[in-house]
């Protein structure tokens, strides 16, 4: 297994620092633009997290007896306890809010640089940083642009259809755009890279599902600047993440053939 | 042992290399589904910035 170890030592490294700018960016782009939103989201109370607060008490029950239990004896401190939602464990606003997104980037960054590095190593490999970069924005492209066309980045309180369908239109949206780019830059085929290139439209055809309303509270200028913020910080996440991936790999190979001599 | 020297795996046979390769993206798609994708809702709240951020779907 030494490929894999490889494989996932060079994804920790590429995924920590990725997830470390990409969090540092959120904190100032996008985080301030959901904090806002949360405030319409309050304001209005009306349809947020609906499908949260319904599978609420399972999740709950499962996770946290005891705090279930306390609660049925006695009611009025747990409502206390979380006056504003009721959703289940959350981390607190400030600090631990953050910490914890802090760390949901670096866990996401090493997922995604392993189907990254995985990917690459099919095709022969990144060799340096540029090489990385072009594979970064085929990342981009894959789970950002693609599936950011039908289901456009959204903030809280912003209407949405059900999630279940939405789910599954965005990971289909990220699998046939991410087959139909490979078709078109590693088949020298027309016909294969023509299918590349249905393969990418077909999920725009059928359409990601939408909301019954567009109605929302939230201003179409925050939106807007929230939709900017978003892709830019996931561009510049994923050209990062390619870079280092190839500066990180280029090291291993650089300084010894055999990477199973040197790290074994 | 001497396969392609600029390999992250120089020394491992074709079909253990596939392996190993997919079982690593596979690891990864897993992980990205449980932080951005679980619908546990304290998996959901920890990590909602971030879906949010990711333009993963949420709520």
């Amino acid at each position: 297994m030494n490929l894999f170890r490889n494989v996932v030592f060079v994804a920790a490294i590429a995924g920590l620092v990725a997830g470390v700018v990409l969090a540092c960016m959120q904190a100032y782009a996008t985080v301030p633009l959901i904090l806002k939103a949360e405030v319409y989201e309050k304001a209005g109370d009306g349809h947020h997290h609906d499908h949260a607060a319904s599978t609420n008490n399972n999740a709950t029950s499962s996770a946290a007896p005891a705090d279930n239990a306390m609660s049925s004896a006695a009611p009025a401190p747990a409502e206390a306890a979380a006056p504003a939602e009721d959703e289940g464990w959350a981390p607190a606003d400030g600090v631990e809010r953050f910490a914890f997104n802090v760390v949901a980037n670096i866990v996401t960054g090493i997922g995604f640089a392993l189907i990254l590095v995985a990917a690459s190593e099919f095709a022969g490999g990144i060799g340096n940083w540029r090489q990385g970069v072009f594979w970064g924005l085929a990342g981009f492209a894959v789970f950002t642009l693609a599936p950011g066309l039908g289901l456009p980045p959204e903030l809280p309180a912003m209407p949405a259809a059900e999630l279940l369908p939405r789910q599954i239109w965005w990971i289909s949206t990220v699998a046939a755009t991410a087959i139909g780019l490979g078709l078109i830059a590693f088949r020298k085929s027309l016909p294969l890279a023509i299918l590349g290139v249905a393969l990418i439209v077909a999920p725009h055809i059928v359409g990601a599902p939408q909301p019954e309303s567009f109605e929302t509270a939230i201003p179409e200028g925050l939106h807007h600047q929230f939709v900017v913020a978003v892709t830019l910080t996931d561009l510049v996440f994923w050209l990062v993440l390619g870079a280092v991936v190839g500066v990180v790999r280029g090291r291993f190979t650089g300084t010894a053939t055999s990477l199973r001599d040197s790290f074994a | 042992m001497n396969t392609a020297s600029v390999s992250l795996g120089a020394s491992v046979s074709s079909q253990s290399r596939l392996v190993q390769l997919a079982l690593a993206a596979l690891l990864g798609i897993f992980v990205v589904g449980f932080v951005g994708f679980s619908h546990i809702d304290a998996v959901h709240n920890a990590a909602h910035d971030y879906r949010h951020s990711m333009a993963f779907p949420c709520h």
